[in-house]
């Protein structure tokens, strides 16, 4: 079918950062996440763990503790701050400032209400009772609960130090949990798992699940299952069980154990059916419980989700530069040159190494939301959530500068996505409401031009924006699963796309025939011609035959839709295990069909590979790939992400006592 | 073909110290071939009556007096001879006690051997390398002695060959290193110098044997490589040819296998014109050690048969009527031993045993032990005896083949059946191999002409001795075949691996006109009939099943997409006509058949003579096989011999050549062969599919290899 050449690029340093706190919210089955550098995610429990939302973090701002209230979620940091979040538009809504108390993690809901006792200790962890009247705190060498009324300590249970040289350290109570039926329950750094009766403040019963510390626990709504994370990355589940078959004597019984984590387990929540756990190690791992899962199904395997479902790597596919997006700074880097041909499966020889053009720290405190630079390499776009820079780049030779343009008007103040027009003469930048502001680029400067707003609809933020080819259509994607397509010339909205019950991961306007191809995360495949305000007879033929198995079965979202301009019948499309190109043409494979077929076609000859050839080219060569670009020399850019080189650069694996100051 | 059989000691040898190393100076044949002169190199003579294993006389010299020659007897005068001392000839006869009051005589020369064949008079041969006969010597003992050789000659070896009344004396001698074969013919006297050739690295001949075959003189001669050189001499003079020294022709008939370590010594002796036994050469397959004494047909170059001898062998070896005398260790032994005409197929073991030779006779003469009649056994030798060759008391209740056969020409079946069964269990293996073949024979050859008798037992219990093979007994087959003895027919063809192309096929066209009910009562060998069993069985549950097993690969997986329609047509003939077309009897003898050995061309024509009908039903049952084992029913079933696919296919494509103008005209073998030829489509798809992972594996092959390229690089991929 063809050759590509290929840059793989591995010196993209970019770190997930470490999960430090998971809420769960069954109304809405969203698991919300935060990380050691503030960021907050939700992920759509049941649309294959898609991430719907980023609110991106800000340094210094440490959350120790996440908390769904109905709909509304919240969380606590170390600096004894509250914060809201606004899930619409994916950014903070306000932070209060509760007393400067170092509460280290909590479960929150209006406890600056709270005037406890005065406490010599600190303390570690609190849980609510139920009711209200409660409250359960775990601190050094003890629980204590608290009548909130009054606020005078009802209890104090002393948690037991651990033996030997462990003797002489305090005995950290890290997680507490009360249950409604008066039992609490706590997790301490000697390893133990610890039930407790708050009527008499007795220890009910004791489980050793590690010789490492207990980090957190987690029960799961019916209260009849309890999961506790360790420092060993170890999960343990206890079960609420009747000891005697048919009798009402119930027990907490250990009954199993999981290690998917090399690293500490800060974060465990039980949700419908699986276990998710994250940690040090920055993966969040969804352990499906099959007790409680019917049919075997793509929602019943281990999923382990490492890296952003959106891009952090941007391509200018015209001058060949590559931008990468981390946290607090941009990088732009230049690709390489090679020299020479090579048969398929070699390398060639570099004539001109990558080169590293910028390195673009961001100013203030906020982490970058989304970034852009334009096809021809010329402008350079980031935002937070409080700002939004435009940078013009110059390269004379070997000199690059920048220059910040700085009348920006004044609709560009943020910027949930950011995107250039083909031509690199626009930038549309997605804001509030799912509107999308044009601003008209050129030497002088910017210009507004117009903003494009939904005919009607939700008001969820856009995270996708896909402009066509010859500057005529520009298609929104919002986390509310609905793609509205925009006339650029009449800058008014042309159509909506049917609304699909799964998120769009990536999308992109054919520049031929200016259909709309959109990857759902739940691996189904949509191509809508924007002309004819229809889905394409192929795409029709895809729905009526449905996908392979095994394309279902991926479990990872597609994250880029590129068109080969010199074989319009091409799609590429890319995940973090491997690059397809879906070439429409071809048949298309059935469940009997053999869907990995490139080794099979490789060993038969010209003649033979057309009777055995799909739709389907899936290229396995590479492994935990962020970004797939296609650039104008017709050269493919892979960016991939090595876990290896991720595990590398984690800390060390032993458990660290931390504590709060 | 060429056995050696137990043997038995027949003297213990002293050892001797002045002599080096030789403790036997010769055994000698005596009056008759079960009597033999043994000399002893120290002061003894003594004859043995070899069947007796016991010493009817025996002689000594005095102390202080040397034996300087091997005794000999005079069948002319019936006396015996011997020569002491070098000089003093001294004769008996075996009345005489004492050697000391015999006659003697003394001679004026060095008198090297006495040499003697049967009726003639014996010859002496000085070492100065003069002749006389014995009766002119000792009419006047002092007569002048003339020097034939030179002074420093000296003789190594002689022997007397006797042919056509003419009398041949050879001997080799050796002078300064150059060793000559000197040949003493009388009537006229006459004596030819022969050199012989020489190579470097040869030293000389270490051990002669010569033989008279026809009018020449066959002289074997072995040197330490191993090389065993024949030279023809011609047994009379063939006129006065050139005078001198002639070069000796000689041909290489036998390579002895040479061990690692070095060779100092060894004995050929020519048993007859294709055998000669070797003493002191490595057994080529037993290692280093040098105690074999092998049978070689020189013929083939094959090494017939050998025996390991306890004890040092001296590289002496004689050979008398049927026997041959070895001294080792501490012993003389007796080894009968016997040599069949040769051929080919003999020399593989395959032929046909026609055993009827005196040799044979004297082969049986150990288990003709308690049938002789011979008045001087006294208890006493028996037991004796019997202590010493413990085998013979095995075999002492079962008859003997001869005798066994004469009662097989007359007794009844049951008779018949007892005794070879005993016969069979008493007989030592190596006896076995050559009797079971007569006893076959024997066997057949009275079951054609008697139309009641016919031991299927006793066929059975041959058979299971597994020394027979079709070669040996021809008639056995057809006669089973005749008498439509099935179960005979079925184990014959397990164990023949001979069985020519002829009658496999009209063994073949037997089993497929033999009509099932008839084949169903017939008493089968339960191993492959529980393997039919299995096989129709499997087919029946995977019916059940309504799914096709694993492994098997339907041809709708491999089509293409589009063409539904032939896929219905392909997969038809696969789920019908599963079922066996031949009863389990006749399935189980015809897997006999197609696991027996042919070759395809003299196999095709005899297919031919084949019916329509028969060929069509044994075309269905090999794609009743063929389907059968694609699905891999075989595979469950736990069977001592099936056939295997290979040998299915092979029959197939055999039956399809030899009537493949047939099969395409003939009606009702249309959609059998169409059949045939869908599933073999669908099976080359499956091998060709099965070809498309070769790249899969590769690539997992070379994945080994990690591809480590650092943070950069830009590379090729291709994509189909």
């Amino acid at each position: 079918m063809g050759e590509f050449k290929v840059h793989r690029v591995r010196f993209f340093d970019y770190m997930p950062s470490g999960i430090r706190a998971l809420a769960f919210n069954g109304d809405t089955e969203r698991m919300a996440v935060a990380r050691m550098d503030g960021s907050v995610e939700i992920f759509h429990c049941s649309d294959r763990f898609f991430q719907e939302k980023i609110i991106p973090g800000r340094e210094q701002c440490g959350i120790e503790g996440l908390s769904w209230v109905g709909e509304r979620l919240f969380s606590a940091g170390l600096n004894g701050g509250i914060t809201e979040y606004d899930l619409t538009n994916q950014k903070v809504k306000y932070t209060i400032d509760a007393y400067k108390i170092p509460w280290y993690t909590f479960l929150i809901l209006c406890f600056y209400h709270l005037n406890l006792d005065r406490q010599k200790s600190r303390i570690v962890s609190l849980s609510w009772h139920t009711s209200g009247s409660k409250i359960a705190a775990g601190m050094m060498d003890m629980i204590q609960i608290f009548n909130v009324e009054t606020g005078h300590s009802i209890h104090r249970m002393l948690a037991d130090r651990g033996v030997g040289t462990s003797r002489s350290k305090e005995c950290v109570v890290w997680s507490v949990v009360y249950l409604s039926d008066g039992t609490i329950v706590s997790g301490d750094s000697v390893g133990m798992v610890k039930l407790w009766d708050d009527q008499t403040g007795t220890l009910i019963k004791s489980h050793n699940v590690t010789k490492c510390d207990v980090l957190a626990l987690s029960v799961s709504q019916n209260e009849d299952s309890l999961v506790a994370g360790t420092s060993e990355g170890t999960v343990v589940q206890f079960q609420f069980v009747s000891m005697v078959l048919g009798k009402d004597d119930k027990e907490w019984v250990r009954t199993r154990t999981f290690k998917n984590h090399t690293h500490d387990i800060r974060a465990v929540a039980e949700i419908t059916t699986a276990v998710v756990s994250g940690g040090m190690d920055a993966q969040l791992v969804v352990k499906p419980l099959l007790d409680k899962i019917e049919v075997r199904s793509a929602a019943s395997a281990l999923r382990k989700i490492h890296f952003p479902h959106r891009r952090l790597v941007f391509c200018a596919r015209n001058s060949g530069l590559m931008l990468f997006q981390y946290p607090g700074h941009l990088e732009l880097w230049r690709l390489g040159e090679s020299e020479g041909k090579g048969i398929p499966g070699s390398s060639l020889f570099v004539k001109r190494n990558p080169e590293k053009l910028l390195h673009l720290k961001v100013k203030g405190e906020d982490h970058i939301r989304c970034s852009a630079v334009s096809p021809c390499g010329e402008w350079i776009v980031y935002s937070t959530a409080s700002s939004l820079r435009l940078y013009r780049l110059h390269c004379d030779n070997n000199n690059v500068s920048i220059t910040k343009i700085s009348k920006l008007p004044k609709v560009l103040s943020s910027a949930n996505q950011l995107c250039f027009s083909s031509d690199s003469s626009h930038l549309f930048s997605a804001s509030t409401q799912s509107s999308v502001h044009i601003v008209s680029l050129s030497q002088s400067g910017c210009k507004f031009v117009g903003t494009l707003k939904p005919k009607s609809g939700s008001h969820q933020a856009i995270h996708l924006l896909a402009a066509s080819e010859d500057g005529e259509w520009l298609a929104s994607a919002n986390s509310d699963h609905e793609v509205h397509i925009y006339n650029l010339q009449t800058r008014k909205a042309h159509c909506t796309v049917p609304v699909y019950s799964s998120a769009v991961t990536a999308m992109g306007i054919h520049p031929t025939t200016n259909c709309l191809f959109m990857m759902y995360a739940d691996q189904q495949m949509c191509e809508y011609s924007i002309e004819q305000k229809q889905y394409t007879d192929w795409s029709r033929t895809v729905q009526r035959k449905g996908l392979h198995r095994l394309w279902m079965e991926r479990d990872t979202p597609c994250l880029n839709v590129m068109f080969n301009p010199q074989n319009p019948s091409h799609v590429i499309l890319h995940d973090t295990y491997m690059l397809c190109i879906i070439d429409q043409s071809l048949p298309l494979p059935d469940d009997k069909t053999q869907f990995y077929n490139q080794l099979t076609l490789k060993s038969l000859t010209e003649d033979q590979r057309k009777s055995h050839s799909h739709a389907f080219k899936v290229c396995k060569t590479f492994k935990d790939i962020l970004c797939v670009e296609l650039i104008s020399d017709q050269s493919l850019v892979v960016v991939e992400r090595p876990l290896e080189d991720v595990a590398t650069q984690l800390p060390a694996p032993i458990k660290q006592k931390k504590f709060a100051t | 073909m060429a056995a050696l059989y137990e043997g038995y000691t027949l003297c213990g040898v002293g050892t001797v110290q002045n002599s080096s190393n030789i403790g036997i100076l010769g055994v000698e044949q005596g009056r008759d071939i079960d009597h033999v002169l043994v000399t002893d190199s120290s002061r003894f003579i003594t004859v043995y009556k070899v069947s007796d294993q016991r010493p009817t006389g025996s002689w000594s010299v005095k102390r202080g007096q040397m034996i300087s020659c091997p005794a000999v007897f005079n069948t002319q005068s019936q006396e015996y001879v011997v020569v002491t001392d070098d000089k003093v000839v001294r004769v008996w006869n075996k009345d005489d006690v004492n050697l000391e009051k015999a006659f003697k005589a003394t001679v004026s020369a060095d008198v090297l051997r006495v040499l003697s064949a049967t009726d003639s008079e014996p010859v002496v041969l000085f070492c100065c390398g003069a002749v006389r006969f014995l009766d002119l010597l000792l009419a006047s003992p002092q007569q002048p002695i003339e020097h034939v050789l030179a002074e420093d000659e000296i003789i190594r070896w002689s022997t007397i060959v006797k042919a056509e009344h003419q009398l041949v004396i050879l001997f080799s001698t050796e002078q300064r290193g150059e060793h000559c074969l000197y040949i003493q013919r009388f009537d006229p006297n006459t004596l030819v110098k022969h050199r012989f050739e020489t190579e470097p690295g040869l030293s000389a001949p270490i051990s002669f044997s010569a033989t008279c075959r026809g009018s020449n003189i066959h002289l074997l001669y072995l040197y330490l490589n191993g090389s065993v050189y024949e030279s023809v001499l011609p047994l009379r003079r063939s006129s006065t040819g050139a005078e001198g020294v002639l070069a000796l022709s000689r041909s290489l008939c036998l390579s002895l296998p040479l061990g690692e370590e070095k060779l100092m010594s060894g004995a050929v002796v020519v048993l007859d014109e294709a055998h000669v036994a070797v003493v002191g050469f490595p057994h080529p397959s037993a290692g280093p050690c040098k105690d074999y004494i092998c049978i070689w047909n020189t013929h083939f170059q094959t090494l017939q048969a050998c025996k390991e001898m306890a004890g040092r062998i001296y590289s002496q070896l004689w050979c008398y009527s049927g026997k041959m005398y070895i001294p080792h260790g501490k012993m003389l032994s007796v080894i009968p031993f016997e040599c069949q005409k040769s051929s080919l197929a003999a020399a593989l073991g395959k032929q046909k045993q026609t055993s009827q030779s005196a040799e044979s006779k004297s082969c049986s003469f150990v288990s003709s032990w308690t049938a002789q009649t011979y008045s001087d056994v006294t208890q006493t030798a028996e037991i004796k005896s019997r202590m010493s060759t413990k085998n013979n008391s095995d075999v002492k209740s079962a008859l003997t083949v001869d005798q066994l056969i004469e009662h097989i020409k007359t007794s009844a079946v049951e008779d018949v059946q007892a005794e070879v069964g005993e016969f069979i269990r008493w007989t030592p293996q190596a006896d076995l191999q050559l009797a079971v073949g007569r006893l076959a024979l024997e066997l057949v050859s009275r079951s054609q002409t008697d139309a009641n008798f016919y031991p299927q037992c006793v066929f059975l219990r041959l058979l299971e001795t597994r020394y027979l093979c079709y070669s040996v007994c021809p008639e056995l087959l057809s006669l089973a075949m005749v008498k439509k003895d099935f179960h005979l027919c079925q184990i014959a063809f397990q164990i023949f691996s001979d069985i020519p192309e002829a009658v496999t096929c009209s063994y073949l066209k037997t089993i497929l006109s033999t009509s099932d009910s008839e084949m169903e009562t017939v008493n089968l060998d339960t191993d492959s009939v529980m393997f039919m069993k299995e096989l129709t069985r499997a087919q029946s549950r995977s019916d059940e099943e309504g799914g096709q097993l694993n492994g098997f690969c339907s041809p709708a997986l491999e089509s293409d997409v589009s063409d539904t329609p032939s896929n219905k047509l392909q997969r038809d003939p696969l789920a019908l006509d599963m079922s066996c077309p031949v009863g389990l009897h006749k399935g189980a003898l015809l897997n006999e058949v197609l696991q027996t050995a042919y070759s395809d061309r003299p196999l095709l024509p005899h297919l031919k003579d084949f019916t329509v009908p028969q060929v069509i039903v044994f075309l269905q049952y090999l794609r009743f096989l063929y389907f059968k084992y694609c699905h891999d029913a075989h595979k469950q079933i736990r069977a001592l011999r099936t056939p295997s696919i290979s040998q299915i296919i092979d029959w197939v494509c055999l039956l399809l050549d030899a009537h493949f103008t047939v099969l395409a005209v003939a009606p009702e073998a249309k959609r059998l062969v169409s059949d045939l030829h869908k599933f073999v489509r669908s099976q080359v798809k499956l091998y060709t599919e099965l070809g498309k992972i070769e790249g899969s594996l590769q690539v997992l092959k070379n994945s080994k290899r990690s591809e480590d390229f650092g943070m950069y690089a830009i590379q090729v991929i291709e994509l189909f």
